[in-house]
Protein backbone atom coordinates (compact mmCIF):
# COMPACT_ATOMS: atom_id res chain seq x y z
CA UNK A 1 0.00 0.00 0.00
CA UNK A 2 1.40 3.16 -0.33
CA UNK A 3 1.28 5.75 2.16
CA UNK A 4 1.35 9.21 -0.26
CA UNK A 5 -0.46 9.18 -3.66
CA UNK A 6 1.61 9.25 -6.64
CA UNK A 7 0.27 12.90 -7.12
CA UNK A 8 1.29 14.03 -4.15
CA UNK A 9 4.74 12.38 -4.30
CA UNK A 10 4.36 14.89 -7.90
CA UNK A 11 4.23 17.57 -5.87
CA UNK A 12 6.83 17.20 -3.40
CA UNK A 13 9.49 16.36 -5.65
CA UNK A 14 8.77 19.31 -7.68
CA UNK A 15 8.37 21.48 -3.94
CA UNK A 16 11.84 20.29 -3.55
CA UNK A 17 13.02 21.07 -6.94
CA UNK A 18 11.68 24.46 -6.32
CA UNK A 19 13.52 24.86 -3.04
CA UNK A 20 16.87 23.86 -4.37
CA UNK A 21 16.45 26.22 -7.14
CA UNK A 22 15.67 28.88 -4.59
CA UNK A 23 18.84 28.06 -2.83
CA UNK A 24 20.81 28.11 -5.61
CA UNK A 25 19.83 31.24 -6.61
CA UNK A 26 19.35 33.28 -3.28
CA UNK A 27 22.62 31.67 -1.91
CA UNK A 28 24.32 33.46 -5.28
CA UNK A 29 22.81 36.30 -4.44
CA UNK A 30 23.58 36.80 -1.45
CA UNK A 31 27.45 35.76 -1.84
CA UNK A 32 27.33 38.59 -4.10
CA UNK A 33 25.31 41.35 -2.45
CA UNK A 34 26.41 40.67 0.80
CA UNK A 35 28.76 43.36 2.63
CA UNK A 36 30.75 41.40 5.02
CA UNK A 37 32.77 38.77 2.92
CA UNK A 38 31.95 35.77 5.81
CA UNK A 39 28.22 36.14 4.54
CA UNK A 40 29.29 36.04 1.04
CA UNK A 41 31.03 32.69 1.51
CA UNK A 42 28.24 31.48 3.82
CA UNK A 43 25.73 32.63 0.54
CA UNK A 44 28.52 30.42 -1.31
CA UNK A 45 28.37 27.43 0.78
CA UNK A 46 24.67 27.37 0.47
CA UNK A 47 24.81 28.28 -3.29
CA UNK A 48 26.46 25.24 -3.60
CA UNK A 49 24.22 23.13 -1.40
CA UNK A 50 21.22 24.14 -3.64
CA UNK A 51 23.59 23.14 -6.57
CA UNK A 52 23.80 19.58 -4.60
CA UNK A 53 20.15 19.04 -4.51
CA UNK A 54 19.74 20.22 -8.49
CA UNK A 55 22.77 17.65 -9.36
CA UNK A 56 20.52 14.94 -8.03
CA UNK A 57 17.63 15.52 -9.96
CA UNK A 58 19.87 15.49 -12.97
CA UNK A 59 20.59 11.69 -11.85
CA UNK A 60 23.75 12.62 -10.80
CA UNK A 61 24.08 11.28 -7.33
CA UNK A 62 27.83 10.91 -7.34
CA UNK A 63 28.37 14.34 -8.46
CA UNK A 64 25.62 15.98 -5.62
CA UNK A 65 27.88 14.43 -2.89
CA UNK A 66 31.65 15.09 -4.44
CA UNK A 67 29.65 18.60 -4.59
CA UNK A 68 29.05 18.78 -0.91
CA UNK A 69 32.53 17.42 0.04
CA UNK A 70 34.73 19.27 -2.67
CA UNK A 71 32.95 22.90 -2.60
CA UNK A 72 31.04 23.18 0.61
CA UNK A 73 33.72 21.06 2.75
CA UNK A 74 36.72 22.20 1.28
CA UNK A 75 36.62 25.19 -0.90
CA UNK A 76 34.54 27.06 1.14
CA UNK A 77 36.18 26.46 4.08
CA UNK A 78 39.77 27.04 2.82
CA UNK A 79 38.17 30.84 1.75
CA UNK A 80 36.94 31.35 5.54
CA UNK A 81 40.50 30.65 6.87
CA UNK A 82 42.05 32.92 4.29
CA UNK A 83 39.60 35.33 4.92
CA UNK A 84 40.67 35.10 9.27
CA UNK A 85 43.87 35.17 8.38
CA UNK A 86 44.01 38.25 5.93
CA UNK A 87 41.06 40.22 7.71
CA UNK A 88 39.61 42.41 4.32
CA UNK A 89 37.66 45.33 4.82
CA UNK A 90 34.60 46.17 3.08
CA UNK A 91 35.01 44.27 -0.43
CA UNK A 92 33.19 46.67 -3.29
CA UNK A 93 34.03 49.77 -4.03
CA UNK A 94 31.68 52.87 -1.52
CA UNK A 95 33.21 55.69 -3.41
CA UNK A 96 30.61 57.18 -5.85
CA UNK A 97 32.28 56.37 -8.50
CA UNK A 98 32.46 52.72 -7.70
CA UNK A 99 28.78 52.99 -6.94
CA UNK A 100 28.21 54.24 -10.33
CA UNK A 101 30.15 51.38 -12.25
CA UNK A 102 28.68 48.96 -9.92
CA UNK A 103 25.25 50.32 -11.32
CA UNK A 104 26.43 50.24 -15.07
CA UNK A 105 27.40 46.56 -14.52
CA UNK A 106 24.50 45.33 -13.23
CA UNK A 107 22.46 47.17 -16.21
CA UNK A 108 24.95 45.25 -18.39
CA UNK A 109 24.79 42.00 -16.71
CA UNK A 110 20.90 41.93 -16.74
CA UNK A 111 20.83 42.90 -20.81
CA UNK A 112 23.23 39.80 -21.29
CA UNK A 113 20.38 37.36 -18.73
CA UNK A 114 17.79 38.69 -20.91
CA UNK A 115 19.61 37.99 -24.27
CA UNK A 116 20.92 34.54 -23.08
CA UNK A 117 16.98 33.47 -21.34
CA UNK A 118 15.43 35.00 -24.97
CA UNK A 119 18.13 32.27 -26.78
CA UNK A 120 17.33 29.40 -24.11
CA UNK A 121 13.29 30.13 -24.59
CA UNK A 122 13.41 30.50 -28.31
CA UNK A 123 15.55 27.64 -29.53
CA UNK A 124 14.49 24.20 -29.55
CA UNK A 125 15.62 21.58 -28.07
CA UNK A 126 15.49 17.96 -29.62
CA UNK A 127 14.62 15.08 -27.06
CA UNK A 128 17.08 12.09 -27.12
CA UNK A 129 16.17 9.11 -25.59
CA UNK A 130 18.42 7.87 -23.01
CA UNK A 131 19.67 4.73 -22.14
CA UNK A 132 20.09 4.92 -18.54
CA UNK A 133 21.01 6.64 -15.59
CA UNK A 134 24.85 6.29 -15.08
CA UNK A 135 26.03 4.37 -11.46
CA UNK A 136 29.36 5.15 -10.24
CA UNK A 137 30.93 1.95 -11.56
CA UNK A 138 29.88 3.53 -15.21
CA UNK A 139 31.61 6.72 -14.03
CA UNK A 140 34.87 5.04 -12.53
CA UNK A 141 35.28 2.96 -16.05
CA UNK A 142 34.64 5.87 -18.19
CA UNK A 143 37.14 7.84 -15.84
CA UNK A 144 39.89 5.13 -16.17
CA UNK A 145 39.49 4.39 -19.71
CA UNK A 146 38.45 7.25 -21.71
CA UNK A 147 39.03 9.49 -19.89
CA UNK A 148 42.68 8.20 -18.60
CA UNK A 149 45.06 11.09 -19.35
CA UNK A 150 43.38 13.70 -18.38
CA UNK A 151 42.63 11.92 -15.21
CA UNK A 152 46.59 11.47 -14.82
CA UNK A 153 47.17 15.71 -15.99
CA UNK A 154 44.31 16.74 -13.67
CA UNK A 155 46.38 14.51 -10.74
CA UNK A 156 49.84 16.41 -11.97
CA UNK A 157 47.67 19.56 -12.19
CA UNK A 158 46.86 18.98 -9.08
CA UNK A 159 49.62 18.28 -7.49
CA UNK A 160 51.51 21.17 -9.20
CA UNK A 161 48.84 23.04 -7.75
CA UNK A 162 49.65 22.26 -4.12
CA UNK A 163 53.28 22.66 -4.44
CA UNK A 164 52.95 25.72 -5.93
CA UNK A 165 50.71 27.09 -3.27
CA UNK A 166 52.90 26.17 -0.13
CA UNK A 167 55.67 27.98 -1.95
CA UNK A 168 54.13 30.93 -2.56
CA UNK A 169 52.49 31.36 1.03
CA UNK A 170 55.94 30.23 2.95
CA UNK A 171 57.76 32.82 0.79
CA UNK A 172 58.37 35.97 2.79
CA UNK A 173 57.87 34.21 5.91
CA UNK A 174 60.97 35.05 8.74
CA UNK A 175 63.15 32.00 9.74
CA UNK A 176 63.01 31.87 13.27
CA UNK B 1 4.84 21.65 -18.24
CA UNK B 2 3.40 22.97 -14.96
CA UNK B 3 5.14 24.01 -11.65
CA UNK B 4 5.49 20.53 -10.50
CA UNK B 5 7.20 18.71 -13.16
CA UNK B 6 9.81 21.72 -13.73
CA UNK B 7 12.92 19.22 -12.57
CA UNK B 8 11.83 16.95 -15.84
CA UNK B 9 13.02 19.53 -18.24
CA UNK B 10 16.13 20.72 -19.80
CA UNK B 11 15.03 25.07 -19.72
CA UNK B 12 14.86 25.18 -16.00
CA UNK B 13 18.10 24.11 -15.54
CA UNK B 14 19.77 26.33 -18.50
CA UNK B 15 17.69 28.98 -16.70
CA UNK B 16 19.37 28.24 -13.60
CA UNK B 17 22.51 28.13 -14.68
CA UNK B 18 22.29 31.47 -16.66
CA UNK B 19 21.00 33.03 -13.59
CA UNK B 20 24.48 31.83 -11.96
CA UNK B 21 26.43 33.12 -14.60
CA UNK B 22 25.54 36.50 -14.99
CA UNK B 23 25.35 37.17 -11.20
CA UNK B 24 29.08 35.83 -11.24
CA UNK B 25 29.81 37.91 -13.91
CA UNK B 26 28.26 40.83 -11.84
CA UNK B 27 30.60 39.69 -8.65
CA UNK B 28 33.27 39.86 -10.73
CA UNK B 29 32.67 43.13 -11.66
CA UNK B 30 31.21 44.72 -8.34
CA UNK B 31 33.95 43.36 -6.20
CA UNK B 32 37.14 44.82 -5.11
CA UNK B 33 38.98 42.34 -3.27
CA UNK B 34 40.55 39.61 -4.98
CA UNK B 35 38.93 37.23 -2.17
CA UNK B 36 35.43 38.55 -3.61
CA UNK B 37 36.74 38.05 -6.89
CA UNK B 38 37.24 34.37 -5.72
CA UNK B 39 33.94 33.70 -4.79
CA UNK B 40 32.38 35.03 -8.45
CA UNK B 41 34.37 33.17 -9.84
CA UNK B 42 33.74 30.09 -7.98
CA UNK B 43 29.67 31.06 -9.32
CA UNK B 44 30.73 30.88 -13.26
CA UNK B 45 32.69 27.48 -12.80
CA UNK B 46 29.33 26.30 -11.20
CA UNK B 47 26.70 27.45 -13.91
CA UNK B 48 29.57 26.02 -16.43
CA UNK B 49 29.33 22.28 -14.71
CA UNK B 50 25.78 22.80 -14.19
CA UNK B 51 25.39 23.07 -17.70
CA UNK B 52 27.23 20.11 -18.95
CA UNK B 53 25.28 17.91 -16.37
CA UNK B 54 21.82 19.04 -17.43
CA UNK B 55 23.03 18.94 -21.16
CA UNK B 56 24.28 15.75 -20.75
CA UNK B 57 21.31 13.99 -18.95
CA UNK B 58 18.86 15.65 -21.45
CA UNK B 59 20.46 15.89 -24.69
CA UNK B 60 23.55 13.18 -24.75
CA UNK B 61 22.92 9.81 -25.73
CA UNK B 62 26.10 8.65 -23.00
CA UNK B 63 25.23 9.61 -19.41
CA UNK B 64 28.64 9.57 -18.29
CA UNK B 65 30.65 12.27 -19.66
CA UNK B 66 29.10 15.56 -18.54
CA UNK B 67 29.94 14.26 -15.16
CA UNK B 68 33.16 13.22 -16.03
CA UNK B 69 33.91 16.73 -16.99
CA UNK B 70 31.96 18.25 -14.44
CA UNK B 71 34.32 15.78 -11.87
CA UNK B 72 37.49 17.63 -13.57
CA UNK B 73 35.93 21.11 -13.49
CA UNK B 74 35.80 20.21 -9.63
CA UNK B 75 39.21 19.13 -9.54
CA UNK B 76 40.26 22.24 -11.59
CA UNK B 77 38.36 25.06 -9.73
CA UNK B 78 40.27 22.87 -6.35
CA UNK B 79 43.41 23.79 -7.51
CA UNK B 80 42.62 27.31 -8.72
CA UNK B 81 40.99 28.42 -5.56
CA UNK B 82 43.92 27.04 -3.48
CA UNK B 83 46.60 28.88 -5.81
CA UNK B 84 44.29 32.05 -5.42
CA UNK B 85 44.52 31.70 -1.39
CA UNK B 86 48.07 31.60 -1.74
CA UNK B 87 48.10 34.38 -3.39
CA UNK B 88 46.06 36.34 -1.39
CA UNK B 89 47.97 34.93 2.22
CA UNK B 90 51.27 36.52 -0.03
CA UNK B 91 49.53 39.66 -0.89
CA UNK B 92 47.84 40.44 2.70
CA UNK B 93 52.11 39.62 3.57
CA UNK B 94 53.43 42.36 1.51
CA UNK B 95 50.54 44.72 0.89
CA UNK B 96 48.76 44.44 4.22
CA UNK B 97 45.67 44.38 1.76
CA UNK B 98 43.58 42.18 0.04
CA UNK B 99 42.24 45.19 -2.21
CA UNK B 100 43.19 44.30 -6.29
CA UNK B 101 43.61 48.21 -6.55
CA UNK B 102 46.68 48.04 -4.42
CA UNK B 103 48.51 45.43 -7.01
CA UNK B 104 49.63 48.72 -9.12
CA UNK B 105 53.66 48.27 -9.69
CA UNK B 106 53.42 47.32 -13.46
CA UNK B 107 51.52 50.61 -14.05
CA UNK B 108 53.28 52.69 -16.07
Amino acid sequence: MQLISSDGLTILSGLAFLVFSANTIVGALVAIVAKSLIRSVSGLALCFVGMAGLYYYLHSPFLALMQIVIYVGAICIMIMFTMMLAEPRESTDVTLRGRVLSVLALIGCSLMAVGLMFLVGTSSWPVTERVEAATVKDIGRDLLNRHGLVFELISVVLLIAILGAILIARSGRRKT
Amino acid sequence: MTVWNLGLFLEPYLMIAILLFVIGFFGLLHHRTIIGMLISGELLLAAASLNLVAFSRFQSPDPVTGQVFTLFIMGLAAAEASMVLALIIAMYRNYRSVHASTLNELKG
